[in-house]
């Protein structure tokens, strides 16, 4: 289990809003496996990663909707076609990743 | 993620228990199940039981949509057995790629916490320590102390359990003698090609901080591409 989850702890303990990311699928080449954490506060500080950090900008952006209504986003990210938010992998894989509140 | 499930899964991590979460990907809540507490009656029973095997995470279908099996396996340890050189190193990169060290030697001219600072160090023989400690299918073992009392003894335990990566240090020449040694004590020979030996990936090594990094290297692909995780 990655580190990742015992900083969510300690965020949690701190009072922080914290939104949880996970890989959940991966197609071709992906730089983090599935069941990769990245975790985002509620002034988007982060911890962990989804990818290799081209896709993390949008994750974290979508975390603020996600903390705000608590309802859970499924998010697709692609290479070189309309994805679900317009943000591609350049490694030529495809990932799709949980983004949920904790708490 | 409910704050009472992040709770249970640190405390199954820290208690080396192995956990599923399944988590609807509709938003539809969470279940953690314990291997322990897995039977045929669960409606995904088969897929669990894979999860707890290869460690691997992965989306099933299921009647209520898609749900996310996601495997939390105990965190890998790896027994180093004599305090030396290219163990210092070795406590090191374990660390860095998640395995859980631990430093045995009876010497404890070596064995000292000056040379092995904030790691548990064993002053026992292995026999003894590995019987405390145990040696679970996410154990993994190297012996380097170049003393065959000490290294034998650790092998032949290493040997009668399903720990995942079993290393020797020592050359063909010295291995060969090495199984010659286990097969006078009673080790069964076809569990022989469980040893590495010599240890390490082939990358021309030749300081400890090298070979710390092929043996490191080896154990990974033996976790990654043989194992699952």
């Amino acid at each position: 289990m990655s580190v990742t989850l015992h900083t969510a702890q300690t965020w949690l303990d701190e009072g922080r809003d914290v939104a949880l990311a996970t890989v959940v699928e991966t197609w071709g080449s992906a730089p983090v496996p599935v069941g990769g954490h990245l975790i985002i506060d509620g002034t988007g500080d982060f911890a962990g990663s989804v990818s290799g950090g081209c896709v993390e900008a949008e994750v974290i952006a979508r975390s603020e909707d996600v903390l705000a209504s608590g309802k859970p986003e499924l998010l697709e990210f692609g290479v070189a076609n309309e994805t679900a938010w317009g943000v591609g992998l350049a490694c030529g894989g495809r990932i799709r990743v949980f983004v949920e509140k904790l708490g | 993620m409910h704050k009472d499930t992040l709770k249970a899964l640190l405390e199954a991590r820290e208690k080396r228990h192995s956990v599923v979460l399944a988590t609807s990907l509709d938003g539809g809540g969470e279940d953690l199940v314990p291997e322990n507490a897995l039977t045929q009656d669960h409606p995904q029973a088969n897929e669990l039981a894979e999860c707890f095997r290869t460690g691997r995470s992965k989306i099933v279908e299921t009647q209520g949509g898609e749900m996310f099996l996601q495997a939390f396996l105990p965190a890998p340890r790896l027994m180093i057995i004599g305090a030396t050189h290219i163990g210092q190193v070795l406590v090191r990169l374990a660390r860095e790629v998640g395995v859980e060290p631990f430093v045995i030697d009876p010497r404890t001219a070596f064995a000292t916490e000056e040379r092995f600072s904030d790691v548990e160090i064993i002053a026992e023989w292995p026999g003894e320590a590995l019987g405390k400690l145990g040696l679970d299918r996410r154990s993994s073992i190297v012996c380097l102390a170049h003393v065959p009392d000490i290294d034998d003894e650790a092998l032949e335990a290493a040997l009668g359990s399903e720990c995942f990566y079993i290393g020797a240090l020592g050359s063909s020449r010295s291995h060969a003698k090495r199984l010659e040694r286990l097969k006078d004590k009673g080790c069964e020979p076809d569990g022989f090609n469980r040893i590495h030996g010599p240890v390490g990936l082939d990358i021309g090594s030749v300081s400890p901080a090298e070979i710390a990094l092929s043996i490191i290297a080896e154990l990974v692909k033996t976790l990654r591409i043989h194992n699952g995780d």
